[in-house]
């Protein structure tokens, strides 16, 4: 772990009151999940206690505790999604992939998650991969989608 | 220092509206770009620079798919824009840009064949667009952009020439109300906080847009920030507050970076920061991220979130204006409402008044989405019936389907029957019908969507999101959803519906914030309007949807297969058999009932049943 980086980010953070959770989503964004050590550094930084870090990386599920895969693919299981039938391209990837929605590939090549509703409505059913919104997804054309991310 | 700065704005617009200037708009939003957007953008700018053209190519409004005039099912939309005259292209990608440039802005002639059709116009001729009147339209990373559509005037109106208990009689007047979903009169609210002690005011704008299949609030913040900003200093002015957060989901990255960059230019236009347009107020504005929590929607829990909690709701009273973050009074309006505010300033409340039933005044954005034509979202005056947003605007139910129920107001809402489609949408009437206003998403069902089976995925979204605070919401969701499954798996009894009903009653009764006090809605109003489906599961364990799972069947009608093999190729089972140009048959034992052959068939020879 390097406190370098860790205390790169507190400097933007003169006082700690009321941006705990930015530093915490800036860790995150280093590292694509919030390593313990990190955490226990932050805690004795911070003076924030380590259980109160824990509640809160546990209780927003933008936060993990382990690590993520090279790409994370979230299918949207919002409303819309949901009614053109985005289940069935989750339960397609869970199945192509072997893994069940929050896990990732043994080879750290995919996270896949179900998220909630990513606002993209009317181009449903919506996969994102990384930063890129993929549009009327079918359980067919997501696999050839997820094969371009290496 | 603003006088100069306005100035210099005007002059940059009358430069751009020179009619001889040639305008190239491109679709920039979350929509556009998903469809290829930013190619579309620089294939026009390389060309004109190879060409040797004097055009302009600027980025067009990225309200997202919608913003960006309603169609990002048409996405990439460009609007060539020729002495003022504007052409609307739809489906472009990057490779038609050159004969776009040669026929149409060298040749003069538009090209027919990639032009938008007559139901890009109905969607938007019936529409009142107030508050997306900039999406789509302005340059939602230029500050001039929006200071030339008469941006930040009612800020200036607000500050230099009238007083705070103005400003918040004439929000009062207007009768709006708040656009988040309950509905609370803002002015009231603004008032109560005002009149409230406290050494310091806190402003919040709510920007946890978290209900699925509602995304204007995106589209305000992507396509026209700088309205939300403008609404937040008139209403600190009107308050008295110094400090503004904007708390904004952590899974809207391009509308984070815009509002990011809109605070910016705002402070070093002097509209934000100390001593704000020279008249010696204060007011400053930050964006703080969500972090994935439906629940931080709710205000207190919103509040906690903010103060590094996480995100537990807290009990009313106290309510926030009297002490809200931090301790302090604190008046939180969601990102529909701060944008309406400058409207009103500039328009006056009569002519806000004037829009609308006569309990809910203005306009509202709805996102009309799902198992409908034109998706997108749709601003119209509140109290137009259903049946004109969904046939005249939305464009009726795709492929001849029957429309089946309009679900409302996220997973806090109901679902709404063909019976009441003439009802005209306002707070009221959607209350009466046991859905709720909500933030405005509207989710379209036809016949091939199974009521029983919404109503459980909306319970489960409330299991999933329940901060686990209170029993009946953590456990009586979960029973909820419990009772739900057996009956989409053909395991339902009458006796589960009598369950389910008590449990409706105890959850909305006991539980401690709004999550919980609406979670049972969608199964509330699905028991009362779609009963015979429940029925259906229950007694003829049929799902007359074909959704859920255990009760289908799949099979292959003889007479109707081509044995194109499409269907065998497909099936991940290997479970269909047959030989080319034969009929093929389905191993039920082997079928996991995923419906890829049913998608697959161009025959319409499967049956599901």
């Amino acid at each position: 772990m390097d406190t370098k980086k860790i205390n790169g980010i507190l400097e933007n953070y003169p006082d700690i009151k009321g941006n705990l959770i930015s530093v915490l989503h800036e860790i995150q964004s280093l590292y694509n999940y919030l390593p313990e050590e990190a955490l226990r550094y932050l805690s004795r930084k911070t003076r924030v206690p380590l259980t109160r870090l824990y509640s809160i990386a546990t209780f927003y599920h933008f936060f993990s505790l382990t690590p993520k895969g090279r790409h994370q693919v979230h299918v949207c299981l919002g409303t819309a999604c949901h009614v053109k039938g985005s289940q069935r391209v989750l339960d397609e990837v869970e199945r192509r992939l072997c893994v069940k929605e929050g896990e990732t590939t043994d080879d750290m090549r995919y996270t896949v998650d179900a998220v909630r509703c990513v606002g993209a409505c009317s181009l449903a059913p919506v996969m994102v991969v990384d930063k890129d919104t993929h549009s009327n997804v079918t359980s067919k054309k997501a696999m050839d989608i997820l094969k371009k991310y290496d | 220092m603003i006088k100069k700065t306005k100035t210099a704005a005007t002059k940059k617009t009358t430069k751009k509206s020179r009619p001889d200037d040639i305008i190239v708009k491109v679709c920039m939003g979350t929509g556009g770009m998903a469809a290829g957007g930013r190619e579309v953008l620089d294939a026009f700018i390389n060309k004109f620079a190879e060409k040797g053209l004097t055009g302009t190519v600027e980025k067009r409004c990225s309200a997202n798919k919608v913003g960006c005039r309603g169609f990002c099912a048409k996405d990439v939309l460009v609007d060539v824009i020729i002495d003022g005259k504007s052409t609307t292209y739809q489906f472009v990608k990057p490779d038609m840009v050159e004969k776009i440039i040669d026929e149409h802005i060298t040749g003069g002639a538009p090209v027919a064949g990639l032009l938008v059709g007559p139901e890009y116009k109905n969607f938007h001729s019936k529409q009142k667009k107030v508050l997306l009147a900039n999406c789509g339209n302005i340059d939602p990373e230029d500050v001039d952009a929006y200071l030339a559509t008469g941006g930040y005037k009612a800020a200036e109106k607000v500050i230099s020439g009238m007083v705070p208990d103005e400003v918040i009689k004439e929000i009062k007047n207007s009768g709006l109300r708040g656009r988040g979903g309950a509905g609370f009169a803002t002015g009231l609210k603004w008032e109560l906080c005002r009149r409230s002690s406290g050494e310091k005011k806190y402003l919040i704008c709510n920007a946890d847009e978290g209900d699925p299949g509602a995304f204007m609030d995106r589209a305000i913040i992507e396509g026209d920030p700088h309205s939300v900003i403008e609404g937040m200093i008139i209403g600190a002015y009107a308050i008295g507050s110094t400090e503004g957060y904007v708390y904004i989901r952590a899974e809207y990255p391009l509308a984070v970076e815009r509002l990011r960059l809109a605070i910016k230019q705002a402070r070093e236009r002097g509209y934000l920061g100390k001593d704000i347009m020279g008249h010696g107020h204060d007011f400053d504005i930050f964006v703080r991220l969500g972090a994935g929590a439906f629940v931080c929607g709710e205000e207190t829990a919103l509040i906690a979130s903010l103060e590094d909690q996480i995100g537990e709701p807290r009990p009313k009273p106290p309510f926030p204006v009297n002490k809200g973050l931090w301790g302090m009074p604190t008046n939180i309006n969601n990102v529909e409402t701060w944008a309406t505010v400058p409207r009103i300033i500039n328009n006056g409340a009569k002519w806000f008044a004037s829009i609308g039933t006569e309990k809910s005044k203005g306009t509202k954005i709805f996102s009309l989405v799902g198992k409908i034509n034109n998706t997108g979202l749709v601003e119209v005056p509140m109290g137009m019936p259903l049946r004109e947003i969904i046939y005249d605007i939305g464009g009726g139910i795709p492929k001849n389907k029957k429309y089946k129920a309009v679900q409302t107001g996220g997973p806090s809402g109901g679902c709404i029957d063909f019976d009441h489609i003439d009802v005209p949408v306002d707070y009221e009437n959607l209350t009466a019908m046991g859905s709720i206003m909500g933030s405005g998403g509207m989710v379209v069902m036809d016949e091939d969507t199974c009521m029983v089976d919404i109503a459980k995925f909306f319970v489960s979204f409330c299991m999933d999101e329940s901060c686990g605070q209170c029993t009946p919401c953590r456990e009586g969701t979960k029973e909820m959803v419990r009772l739900l499954e057996d009956i989409t798996h053909g395991r339902g009894t009458d006796e589960h519906i009598a369950l389910l009903q008590e449990l409706c009653l105890v959850i909305k009764e006991a539980s401690l914030c709004g999550l919980g006090k609406t979670a049972p809605n969608p199964v509330l109003s699905t028991l009362k309007y779609f009963r015979n489906e429940y029925d259906a599961h229950i007694h003829d364990k049929k799902c007359p949807a074909g959704v859920c799972k255990t009760l289908i069947c799949f099979s292959i009608d003889r007479s109707k297969c081509t044995g194109c093999t499409s269907c065998a190729r497909n099936c991940p089972q290997m479970a269909i058999t047959g030989e080319k140009k034969g009929p093929h048959m389905i191993d039920q034992e082997k079928c996991i009932r995923c419906g890829i052959c049913f998608d697959a068939c161009k025959f319409g020879a499967i049956t599901r049943e």
